[in-house]
Order: C-alpha cells, then structure tokens, then sequence
C-alpha cells in the first residue's frame, strides 16, 4: 500500500465543458432582492456565475495548491488522496487535520504553512508539526467509499495512514464538522497513538441523548440547536435520505452546485451578511470546481446517509461500549463565534478531558481558512505540553 | 377581464437546447446503489433519459394537450387554463386544482370522464363544465412574483376570480388534492356564495399542527406515522420551505436532475410496489417534467412551500363548513387518517377510502377518482345547492 506522489491535473476536456455549461446556464429572472433568507440569493449567483466565466483561474489555483506535496494510497483497499508536509526541524509533532462538508482539504491550505515552519510566521521553532491532511472518503480525490456506514470506519483509516503508511506512532489530531466526528472516533478507538484532539464543535450527535441534568447554559444551546434544526437542517435531512435525487441537479449544473455550496460559507462563516468578506470569489470558486471537477457532490453527502441508516443507534452499539464516559485523551476546543452553535464548556466536559478551551474573538465554522493565526497559534500552545 | 385561447407552441430552440443537455448529461457516480435507496435510481434515471432523448416525442405530446380547449385571464398576470365544456352539463361547473410537482396535466384523464359521462358508463345528466388552471407559479401561468403574504390564500382569490368574473360561474363545485387541497379549502371559506361543495383527496398541509392533547389513540398513531414519515420521505418539503433558492437553480439547469427531484415524488407517492411505470408511463412522467422544464417553473412553483411556511393561509382554527367530500387513496403518503381527524377542519359529508391508488389519484386511478367525484357533487344537486346557479351560457 505504499503511497504514490500526486498531481492535481484536471482534464483540459472537463474545464471546456465547464466553460460550455456555464454559458449555457438557464438563471431565469432576478430581481434586486439582496436576501439571503429563502437561500442563495440570485443576484450573487449571477455575479459568481460571470466571475467564474471570465476572472476564476482554475490552472492558477491548481499550480498553488500543487506546491504543497499531494499523496494517494490505498489503505485497506481504500485509494486515500492526502498531503504530507514535513515540519521545518527534527521534533516536529505529526498532525492529521481533517475537514468536513462543504469543505474540502481546501480549508486548511493557509494554515500548513503556519504549522509547518512556525518561525517563519512569528512563532517559535519549537512548535512545527509534520502536518497530513487527507480527502474524506468520496470528497475531491479520495475514492468514494464502497460499503455502508464508511464515515464510522474513518478514523480507522486515519490511524492507519498515520502510523502504517507514514510510520508515526504517536500523532496529533485536529477536525471541524465531520472532522470533529473523524477526529473523536480516532481518539476513542486509538488512544495509545493519538497525543491529543484539537475541535472546533462538539459532534452534533452528542445531542441524540439528552441527559437529564441539563445546565441552563447546556439547555440553551440544545434549544439553539433544535432551531437550527428547523431552520437551517433542511440541507441535511435531504442530503441524509435522498442523496441521489438531490446529487444529480447538482452533478449536472454547475451554476446549481454553486447555489447548493455557497449558501452553508456565508451563513456558517463569520460574515455578517458580507459573504466576501471571510472568502473571496476566487476561494468560493476553488472549492466548488474541486468538487465539479471530481464529481463527488454526491459522495460527498454519504455522512449524511450513513448517520441516517447504518444510524447512530447501530454505531452506538458496536462502539459506545468501548466509549463509556468520557475519553482520556487531552482535548482542546477553540471555539469560534460564528460557527453554527457555541457548546458551553460542561457540554463538552461530559463527552471529552478538556484541557484547553479558547473562545476566539472572531472566526466562524471554517476556522482554519478565515482565521488561520488563530487557530495556528491554539494548536500550537495545545500541543506544545503533550510533545 | 380578458380571456383569450392559447396553444402550447414550445420554440424548437428551447427542444433543441433540452436535447443538448440531456446528450451531455454527467450522471452522478460514487453511490454504491443502483436501487432506488439513495432516491431516485441512478439505472431508471438513465434509463428515462435515453428514453427521453431517442422515443419521446414532445410535439406529439403537445398536440395531444393543445386538442383540450386552453385559454388564458388576465388576472393581475395570465393564468392559463382548460375549459372544456360539459355534454349537457347545465351550467355546472367543477374547478380542479392540481398540486406540487404535478401540473393541470395530472387531469388530462378525468376530463372526458367528468365532462361527457354519458360516453364513458356514467349518468350523461352528472356532466360539469370543467375548469383546469395551471395554478400561479406554474407551468403556463405567468410568474408573478409570489406574494409575501399567504400566497396560497391569493392564488384562491385569483382563481375565483377566474371562475365567476372570466367564466361566468356564480356557482361551482372545487375538486383538489395536495397543493389543490388548501386552495380549495380556502376558496369554501372565503367564498362559501360561489362554491357549492369541495372533493379533496387530502387534508392540507396544516393539520399536522393540531393541537396534541386532544388527540385520540388513532390520531396520535396517524400522526406519530405521519411524522416517521416526514423524516424519511420529506426533505424535499424541507428544503423547499426553507432553501428553495439553493436548490432551484440546479434544477432549472439540468433536466436530468429536474427528472430525478420530481421522479421521486412520483415513485415515492404511487400505488405501484416500487415500480412507479405500474402506475404511470414514461410518457406520462416525461409530458409532466417537460411543463415545469420548458415554462422554467420549478424555482416558482417550489417557492410556495417558504411562503406558506413564512405565512401560512390555513391553520387547525379554520373549518370548512360547506360540504366536504374525501375520497382516500390507501398508499397516498402518511396513509389514511381517521374520521375523526379530518372532521376537525372540514365538514365531512363523503368518506370514500379507496381500494387502490396514491397521490396522483386522478392520474393513476381516473375513473375511481372521477365516479367518486361524479356521486359526491350528485349528492349536492340532490340537495339544491346549485339552485339560482349558473344558465349555461359562460364567457367562453
């Protein structure tokens, strides 16, 4: 299962098509509404529609984000897409950064370098970390996975790449939204290899079982969270039981993809209403043609579909055993203001060993592209002891 | 108020562009499912676009449409509509309203049988004139920006509108199943003068909403089905009452995606154990997509779902007074619910429940659809209720 270096080269062929539907696309009437309420707003769409036809670069893009080293290798006959930088210096801790939907390992490019050669970037040498940054299971250049219930089965994977394939025993390891999930179940089930867990969100499962002995401060974010169900969970109830019949509008259109993606950077980044603000066209467009490009939206919503049917109560019973309580391992949160909820810090205390917990000042859910130093600098002063 | 006929002509250039895009359709892949457990099976999917592109024929189908009598009003923008005018039907009129993500098409079936009994095993003196709008928002009807306030209550009062002002009813009877449901319901509320009676296939989207300590055992199961059934099978609604922005450029741009979103629904929502062409043809499904894919209605049609989520024209308050009958479909989604239950909100007269059929009733099963249809407004004349009706003679 040794791993082959990577290029990202997309077709010439698959970008001329790009071209072609993005001409042809039917956008129908808007008007001058600015809104956001009832989704993406039509305007924008337009605007983002003719940036994409005539100022986005995808070769541009492609030539930067190849300057970081791209892997594939097949874990358990699993082809894996991932990047490994080494750390400037001879301690440099191992750190595996996982992203979630509708993210990629786009999110985290800012921050490699900040982890890898901290002295170059205001910090201190002593903190560089070996940083890996693998694709999810069916997201950009990861193969789609083959069997039911893959997103539980992840960590798995993860510990494999980190300890078989790159040879590391001890790791540390970092996630927000499917990465948080990734990243705890790694923690419980590999907790000999894994020097500690760095999240931006407690899981959103956690909440499936309400304990009874609710803090005022755990039953309004569980309130929040029920109303951000109603509100805003629609994406998920669709993605989770009709992955198909939602996937192939978006596997077809471009300008449709664009519309289902970038509703989640602006109302899940910290914003305020200025979508461009936290992420520039160009950022949006990158991301978007990384999944057009692979035509993995549809695999991309497997998560959903997982948790809905191979279900939390059947995960539970294989894993939860093992799991009692708390886990041991060192855990940080930062947690940032404009993510989708806010946990208070008993809610995470129930579920993990909280050693660090940052409120940041500003950052939302993707961190680590709008806020890079900030999260940058956590990580490091978490990790720093458990070296 | 200006009626003027209309013929469906779809430019060839829009046919043309279709079969461009349905040629360069990228199916989706990555799903370990051919079946239909990810939604819409990715092997029928491709299946109905071959179809779609090599025997499909779309000018047949139009010619088909344009041999009912089409017509449209302007009524603060043009509605379009059928008005097929009964075999001695005495001036009696019948208003079918149709739902989401059908169209007036989902009547073509019962239009002959309700409108000329007598050629089709029926009572000739049961004929109606029959009245099919293709609801605001969708397929020919113009889009007009939908109104922030209760929509669902103003598409009521543009149709009546049509009915008695354009038409010249001053009596009708209302017939409607899904979105249908709500409309007819409101048209007996706000206008109890002008409609004789309603037939409805369902209850309304509201009537989830009721209030749970006054339910009985059999109204609790009924919803707590409702509800396992909501989280399973209704993202879509989901999605359309909060996001319909997000999701509707896609389908407007994609006809093999339009396919799949509606496909669904007609799957999920048939009498036909899985297998959605023992319930309708390729034809059938296609003619249907094909009126939200050329008139470019989707991202319309779904946005009722927000407004009525945002402001709601109905609510478990109101109560239809004027006669009610329902006739119900055993596999229309969620089941049928007790008696008991529907006559919270309406005043039920006629409990039909159905030997077979779903949803699409009067697609799928027309001549139960139409005979139950055809005995409950019988019953009314019976009664009189269309006394100092309408004299036969309408502006069309």
């Amino acid at each position: 299962m040794a791993s082959q270096r990577f290029e990202i080269k997309i077709p010439e062929a698959t970008l001329v098509d790009l071209r072609e539907r993005l001409s042809r696309a039917r956008l129908g009437e808007t008007d001058d509404s600015t809104s956001w309420d009832a989704g993406t707003n039509p305007r924008f769409l337009r605007g983002l529609r003719s940036h994409w036809q005539t100022d986005f670069d995808w070769r541009l893009h492609e030539a930067n984000i190849n300057r970081f080293s791209h892997f594939r290798a097949d874990i358990d006959r699993h082809p894996i897409h991932f990047i490994h930088e080494r750390g400037k210096g001879k301690h440099a801790l191992p750190l595996l950064l996982t992203h979630g939907y509708p993210d990629s390992f786009l999110r985290f490019l800012k921050v490699i370098p900040l982890l890898t050669d901290p002295a170059a970037h205001g910090g201190d040498a002593a903190d560089a970390f070996d940083v890996v940054v693998p694709s999810l299971p069916g997201v950009g250049f990861s193969d789609a996975p083959a069997k039911e219930g893959a997103i539980f089965h992840v960590g798995g994977l993860w510990h494999k790449l980190m300890t078989q394939e790159l040879g590391y025993a001890r790791f540390g390891a970092h996630g927000g939204d499917w990465g948080s999930t990734v990243t705890e179940h790694l923690a419980r089930s590999y907790a000999d290899a894994v020097a500690g867990i760095h999240l931006t969100d407690v899981p959103f499962w956690h909440a499936f079982q309400t304990p009874s002995n609710l803090t005022p401060a755990e039953q309004k974010f569980l309130a929040a969270n029920g109303e951000f169900q109603q509100k805003e969970g629609a994406y998920a109830m669709i993605q989770g039981t009709r992955p198909q019949t939602l996937g192939q509008s978006l596997n077809d259109s471009p300008i449709g993809l664009a519309a289902w993606m970038v509703e989640k950077f602006r109302s899940w980044s910290d914003c305020h209403d200025d979508l461009e603000s936290r992420f520039t066209m160009d950022d949006l467009l990158a991301n978007i043609t990384l999944y057009w490009a692979t035509g993995t939206i549809s695999s991309s919503f497997l998560p959903y579909y997982d948790f809905m049917h191979a279900g939390a109560m059947r995960w539970m019973s294989e894993k939860a055993k093992e799991w009692i309580g708390a886990s041991n391992v060192p855990t940080a949160f930062a947690l940032f203001p404009g993510d989708i909820a806010t946990p208070p810090r008993e809610w995470a205390e129930r579920f993990y060993n909280v050693q660090r917990w940052t409120p940041m000042a500003r950052g939302g859910h993707f961190a680590a592209h709008e806020e890079p130093d900030l999260l940058a600098e956590d990580l490091r002063a978490f990790f720093r002891p458990l070296r | 108020m200006k009626l003027e006929p209309f013929q469906i002509r779809v430019p060839t250039a829009v046919l043309d562009d279709l079969h461009h895009r349905l040629r360069h359709t990228r199916f989706t892949s990555g799903l370990r499912d051919s079946g239909w457990d990810f939604g819409t099976s990715p092997l029928y999917l491709r299946e109905l676009v071959t179809y779609w592109l090599e025997s499909y024929d779309w000018r047949a189908r139009e010619a088909v449409l344009n041999q009912l009598p089409q017509f449209t009003a302007d009524i603060g923008g043009r509605i379009h509509f059928v008005h097929q005018h009964g075999e001695q039907s005495k001036g009696r009129a019948l208003l079918l309203l149709h739902g989401w993500p059908d169209s007036f098409f989902r009547y073509h079936k019962v239009i002959p049988l309700l409108a000329a009994p007598g050629h089709h095993d029926a009572d000739p003196g049961d004929a109606f004139d029959i009245v099919v709008p293709s609801l605001p928002g969708f397929g020919f009807t113009d889009q007009v920006p939908p109104a922030p306030h209760q929509p669902t209550r103003q598409s009521a009062e543009r149709l009546w509108r049509l009915m008695t002002e354009g038409l010249g009813y001053k009596r009708f009877a209302v017939a409607g199943g899904d979105g249908g449901s709500p409309l007819a319901q409101i048209m007996a509320i706000d206008h109890p003068e002008s409609v004789v009676g309603i037939h409805l296939t369902d209850l309304g989207w509201h009537v989830g909403n009721v209030d749970p300590s006054t339910l009985s055992k059999a109204e609790q199961q009924y919803l707590a089905a409702g509800k396992k059934n909501f989280m399973t099978d209704m993202g879509y609604a989901a999605v359309q009452s909060t996001k319909p922005q997000s999701l509707a450029p896609g389908l407007n741009d994609s006809p093999a995606g339009l396919a799949a979103w509606i496909i669904d629904r007609f799957h999920s929502w048939c009498d036909g154990e899985g297998d959605v062409e023992r319930s309708f043809t390729k034809d059938e499904l296609l003619t249907n997509i094909m009126i939200y894919w050329v008139t470019q209605t989707i991202g319309s049609s779904i946005a009722t779902y927000r407004g009525e989520t945002v402001s709601p024209s109905l609510t478990t308050a109101d109560h239809v007074k004027l006669p009610v009958g329902l006739a119900l479909f055993p596999k229309d989604a969620g089941g049928v619910p007790p008696r008991s239950f529907a006559e919270r909100t309406l005043n039920v007269q006629r409990w039909t429940e159905m030997p077979r059929g779903s949803h699409f009733a009067a697609l799928e099963e027309p001549v139960l659809f139409a005979n139950d249809v055809r005995a409950f407004f019988s019953g009314l004349v019976a009664e009189a209720r269309w006394e100092g009706g309408n004299d036969g003679k309408s502006a069309v």
